[in-house]
Order: C-alpha cells, then structure tokens, then sequence
C-alpha cells in the first residue's frame, strides 16, 4: 500500500470510530485545505450513507470572502448542518476584546469552547496536522481536554496501536485530529489525486498587496496599509487561508493542482513560516494556544 | 539519496526512538531531520536563533538567513524536537513528538518518545506502532536499566526491527574495543529477553557519523567484512511489518459501524487487521458461528488505483478501510469481528494477557476495568496477577501487585466472550486496552496469551442459520 493510501485508510478508521463512540460529534470546517480534506474523508468513511454529523465553523469575522462562499457551497452540497461560532458577536457584546495587534486568531479560542458547551459536542474533529507546529507534533489523535477545554501535555493517556480510548467524564470533550500524520505535501498530493476543489485563493490570481515584516498581505477591509506602505498588483497565492489580518500570501505561478504540488514539494520554508504572523508571537505561542483550549 | 520533499509516494514506515535520559536521542532525532533536509529553513532560522541565545554561535549566518551557512553552524538540534515550553526550559523531552521525513524511497513517521523512566508510557504509546525502534546507548554508559526497559518494551510489543544506536562514540575517540563491548551487552540482553537479534551501529549524533553515510572515521565499522551501514539506509531498506506479515494472517475485520442510509442497504465499515477480502469469500461472524458470503466490497478509488500495481487489484489489503455488504440478514453490529471460517480467532471469556501497567496507581487482583479490543470494550475482572519482569536479572517473579512502568502476566475474566487472537501471531486482534471504568484512563497495554488451540466448534453454514 503506497503512503497515501495508508494515510487515508488510518483517517477514515480514526474518524468511524470517534462516530461510533461518541453521542455528539462535529467537525471543525474553515474551507482551510486540511479541513477540505477532512471533511472528503468524512464523506467517504460513511458513503453511501451521509455525513453524520453537523460542521463548525469559528468566524473570525476577518475572513476572506472566497473562503465564506466556498463554505457554504459545500455545507450546500453535502447537506450538512452549520454552526457558526462568531469573534465578532463576542466583540461587540464586550465578551472579548480586539487585541491591539488587531490578530483575531487567538481570539477564536472563547467562541469555539461556547459553542462546543451550548450544542454538547461530545467530540470534535480538528484538521491540524502534527507537521505544522512543534506543540501539535506532541498531541495525540484522540486528545481529551478538561470542562475549561484545556489540553495538557504532560498527562497525555497512552494511545496504543490503533486502539483509540475515547471515553471522557460528563463536561470533558475529545478533539480528535484524524489527520495528523499527513503533511503540507501529502495534503496536495491527496488534493491533486482526488481532484478536491478548493477555495480559489489557493491558486496563483492577481491582488493588491503590500508587504510587511517580510509578509505580503493583501488589501483588505480589515487589512490595510499604512501611509508609508505600498500597494501594488503582484500574482500571489495562499499556503494557508486563515484570518485575513494574519495571513500572508506568497508569490507564485501556480494555477493547478499540479503546479502547486510542484511548488510545494519545493519549497524551503514551511506554510506557517511563510504565512502565519500569529505564530511568530512566541516560540511557544501555539503551545499556549492550544493549553487555553485553541485547537 | 535525499529530497527532502520528495514527491513520490512510497511506502510508509513507522518508527520509534528510545533511550535514557541524556543519551542523545532529540539530538539523533534533530541530526536525522537536518541532515535528511526535512528541516525547513524558517525552523532552522529558529533553531538557530535559539540556539545562539544559549550560547551556541550562528553568527552572521543567522542574519543573513542563509541556509547552506546555518547548515554548517553549531546547532542545538535538541530544539528542533523538543516542542513544549517543560522541554525547552528543562532540556529534557516530556512526551513522543511525531515527526514527518521522507526519501525517495520511502516516508517515514518517527515517534520521537522520551527517556525519563516516569515517561515510559509515553515510550508504549510511540512503539506500540512501528515497525522499527531505535534505541539509543550512551557507548559511556553501556546498558543502563532503561535500555533493558526500552528493549523488554519492544521485544514485549513485537517490534519487528530493533537498531541500536550506540552514542556519542566521538566521546571515546571512536574506538573499537569501546563499541564492541556495548555491543556484545547489548546482544546478551537481548537474547535474554527473547527479541530478535538487533543491528548495532557506532552513531555520534551530534557529529553526524553514521547517521546518513558512513563515517570515515569509523573505518572499522565501515570495512566490507562488517558490511556497516548507516542508520538511514537500514531505515529504508527494513521491510514494513505491517505489510508483510499480516498479509500471511487470517481474515480479521472489526466491524466499526453499519452504514444504513435506507431500507436496501446494510454495509459493514472497518479496517482490515489481517487478510484478504473479495466479494465471493465466505467469512465468518463472531463472536458466533455464522458463516455467510461476501457479496460486495468498497474500497475507495485511491486503494483501488494504488493496489492495481501490487498485482492484487481484486483483492481488499490488509489496512485498507472498507465497507463490506454480506448475503443474509443477521445481527452484526460495532464489535462483531469478521473473520476467515477456515482460521477462525479463539473465544474466550477468561485469558492470560502480558500487561505493560501505565497508571500511577498500582494494579492489584480483583481490580475492575474495561476491556478494550478491536471495536469491542466490555467490562472484566482481574482475578489473578501470575508475575512481573525483573528487569535487573531479566526473569519473571511472582508478584503481588503491579507499578507503574511494569511489565507483568494476569489473568482477566471478561463479562462476555471475545473472539482474540494470540498477540504473537496478530499485533491487531491479540492486543488491547485496560481502561478504568471511573475515569477513563487508559490503565495498560494488554497482549493476549491464547493457549494451544482446542477443538473449535463447527460452524455452521448460513443456510442453517437461516432456517433455524
């Protein structure tokens, strides 16, 4: 069995077993890649029937209009529940505060911990990939986190073979991350194989942008330059597509699939390296993240 | 030999390192990743920074980001693993990293586990699934009671491939008669303990020798007549236990879900632990003894369109998840195992089963617990606790109660008949999970014992069953 084909194998087994286990699961679902991903494995652990479970998405309210339209399509054409978990509602009711580097990112932590209490979601898929950052490298496939949502990695359970032991206390709630040993490649492998469609900005187009610290952010309603930066046209696309005011693009040529695994498989930073300002915060900045509850 | 984002998609092996306290393993790790250029320049960047912080010197290379420069710096390749705040500040590493390399031949998972002994589950937890451990010595130190330890986990987990690194040989000028010693410890302990014969390789890992090439200036490891080789090309010349040995085992299919979205469709979803499967094949029900036939098997495009090249398009492969449709009506649900009739799995409601014990607190008989195995967890009772492994003399002692990090055989009395298989001959079917009922920690990793095979019942076929 090629690498792919085991991957994709252990991910539906991992994400039959959290449904076959859990009384209230539901799926984290961005229109990011890996959660386009995740959710095509989703469709095809359960076909022909659908997929059992509803989808959450947590609103920065800083995202790209690409990505919302991409997001309900697919919650369209797969039939599925949405629930949606807004920053911005928690921001104007005075709940959470604009951070002054005006990131809204981290902010995502106190609507994704409401809405996984208000609806009783028992378990909770997430798309991140232990590749991605060196605290998610430490996290099991089935973490449990406590009644505040908290991880804590130094008192992991064992997890033993494939034998994943979901069970929790009334109040605690697993995240289970079926894609874990995926990375940033294999993920456009998987995309360019199965011709997954993804929202557009993943592929070379032509925008306004203007650089800061190192990073090409485009011009946006809730990104925008300052007086002694400048605006100008360059052919970019997006490794990762999170919030808009923390996100960067790169310049690429990339039009398809195959081009971008092409670009991919060459490049020499990672997609987080390149793209993510939230990350730069700290060196450990998603370990507290996640600690707080983040997924 | 190298690309580090090499796009090819070969097989996928899974492997786990282990080691005492300060023998070197993140550094081993970091020097593997480095050197295999799975180290992106934004991390190495990183690391570099870091490193320069506590002293190590990155100097100008680190400004100008320059990657062949910071390649050639001084680097604490610790950092590249160690991912927690604990880790970093302490030195040390608290819980398995997972990290992600490949060749161009092939992709590797490494369960970067830690070595502390109260860490030890964490050790269970990354070796439990791969298909190779390396298990590093400190060459200073020879073989310390967490060797013995790390090297009874893996021979205990029926890990099929042991290496061991022997370390830091540049701190003993890369002697010989230094190396030989461990070496010949190190296969004493092993025979002991019953693991298959290990590779033993002189590795300086903060040096690089004998990690991606062979080191000159280990000449003696690296004349014909040792045939030594370095770590990565054994690594990627072992082959994957998983795909070689359990294709040779009988059927076994844990059904995990029905898939019912109507009236005329009942499909049974898991993943195949062992055989072969195709619409034609009369399979077996257990617990139970119905045998009915298969009369359709989806597998997805992407199984389909990889195994085409394997010679067995037709055929469902071990691992592959699946969704199976049987002739008949019965009632099969989550943990029911589908097995093949002729070579069925043992059922049993009392069993013998080696225990790693992974809890703070001690297991005593009479103890109450679930029972996890396949898709199936049903509550047991532990009746008898037979003895633990000394890990100083290396035998089995009567036991009274087991401790944490201990290694002991107990007998369990289950609350209903699980269909099990000898874990020596199915790390699937013949492993499983303790779990404490009250809070739902997993207590231990559990092997099977089955005794030697008794007479089976007849099974019988589904027309039978039907009329009956």
């Amino acid at each position: 069995m090629s690498s792919l084909a085991r991957l994709e194998a252990e991910s539906i087994h991992i994400i039959r077993e959290v449904v076959a286990e859990f009384d209230r699961p539901a799926m984290l679902f961005s229109g990011g890649k890996d959660s386009v991903v995740m959710l095509h494995l989703a469709a095809k652990a359960f076909r022909p029937g659908p997929v059992p479970f509803p989808v959450v998405h947590i609103d920065t309210g800083h995202n790209f209009e690409e990505v919302i339209d991409f997001r309900d399509r697919t919650v369209e054409r797969l039939g599925l529940r949405l629930v949606v978990g807004s920053v911005q509602e928690l921001i104007d009711s005075g709940e959470l505060q604009e951070r002054a580097d005006g990131t809204r990112n981290p902010l995502q932590t106190v609507p994704l911990l409401n809405t996984i209490r208000e609806n009783r979601f028992d378990a909770v898929f997430g798309g991140a990939r232990r590749d991605e950052d060196r605290a998610r490298a430490k996290e099991r496939i089935l973490s449990l986190r406590d009644e505040f949502g908290q991880w804590n990695p130094r008192s992991q359970r064992p997890e033993l073979w494939n034998l994943y032991n979901g069970r929790h206390t009334p109040g605690q709630h697993v995240r289970a991350f079926p894609i874990s040993n995926w990375t940033e490649l294999d993920v456009w492998r998987y995309i360019a194989a199965e011709d997954i469609e993804l929202p557009p900005l993943y592929y070379a187009h032509h925008r306004p942008v203007f650089r800061r610290d190192g990073m090409i952010r485009a011009v946006g309603p809730h990104s925008l330059p300052t007086e002694e930066e400048t605006v100008e046209t360059l052919q970019v696309r997006y490794r990762t597509v999170g919030d808009m005011s923390c996100t960067g693009a790169v310049l690429s040529e990339a039009t398809t699939n195959e081009l971008v695994l092409q670009e991919v498989a060459a490049a020499t930073v990672t997609e987080r390296g390149a793209t993510r300002a939230d990350d730069r915060l700290s060196e450990a900045a998603m370990e507290d993240r996640k600690k707080d509850g983040y997924f | 030999m190298i690309t580090p984002n090499s796009d090819q998609t070969g097989s996928l092996f899974r492997l786990a390192t282990a080691g005492s306290v300060d023998d070197g393993k993140s550094t081993l790790v970091g020097r593997l990743l480095h050197d295999a250029q799975a180290i992106l320049s934004d991390q190495l960047a990183s690391v570099a920074r870091t490193s320069a912080e506590r002293g190590f010197d990155a100097g100008e290379a680190l400004e100008q980001s320059d990657r062949e420069e910071l390649a050639e710096q001084p680097l604490d390749l610790a950092l590249l693993t160690d991912g927690l705040r604990a880790e970093r500040e302490q030195g040390i590493t608290i819980d398995v990293a997972y990290r992600y390399f490949a060749t161009d031949r092939r992709s590797f998972v490494l369960a970067d586990c830690p070595g502390h002994v109260q860490y030890t589950r964490n050790t269970v937890t990354g070796t439990s699934t791969a298909d190779a451990v390396v298990l590093l010595v400190d060459v200073r130190n020879g073989v310390v009671e967490q060797t013995r330890r790390h090297l009874a986990v893996a021979t205990l987990l029926r890990v099929e491939h042991v290496i061991i690194a022997v370390n830091k040989i540049d701190a003993v000028d890369y002697s010989e008669e230094a190396f030989r010693a461990v070496e010949q410890d190190i296969r004493a302990v092993a025979a002991e303990l019953g693991s298959p014969d290990p590779r033993v390789i002189p590795v300086s890992a903060l040096h690089g020798d004998n990690v991606v090439t062979v080191s000159e200036r280990t000449p003696w490891y690296r004349a014909p007549e040792h045939l030594g080789q370095a770590l990565l090309p054994i690594l990627e010349e072992l082959p994957d236990a998983d795909a070689s040995l359990r294709s040779e085992e009988p059927l076994r299919l844990p059904v995990q879900t029905v898939i019912r979205p109507h009236q005329d469709y009942r499909g049974y979803a898991g993943q195949i632990a062992s055989g072969f499967l195709q619409p034609g094949d009369r399979v077996r029900l257990q617990p139970g003894a119905h045998v009915t036939e298969v009369t359709a098997v989806e597998r997805t495009e992407l199984q389909t369109q990889l195994a085409g090249g394997e010679g067995m398009p037709q055929l469902a492969a071990p691992g592959e998840s699946v969704t199976i449709q049987l002739a008949g009506e019965f009632d099969a649900a989550r943990g029911t195992l589908i097995t093949d009739p002729d070579r069925p799995a043992v059922e049993l409601d009392e069993l013998t089963t080696r225990v790693a014990w992974l809890a703070d607190s001690p297991l005593k008989p009479g103890a109450r617990v679930l029972f996890k195995h396949g898709t199936a967890t049903v509550k047991a009772l532990v009746t008898a606790i037979d003895d633990r492994l000394d890990l100083s003399t290396l035998s089995s002692e009567p036991a009274q109660e087991l401790e944490l990090n201990d290694i002991g055989t107990v007998q369990i009395k289950l609350a209903s008949t699980l269909p099990v298989d000898d874990y020596s001959v199915s790390k699937r079917t013949g492993a499983a999970l303790l779990i404490d009922p009250t809070d739902g920690n997993t207590l231990a990793a559990g092997m099977i014992r089955v005794p030697e095979p008794e007479e089976e019942p007849e099974a019988q076929s589904d027309e039978e069953w039907l009329s009956s």
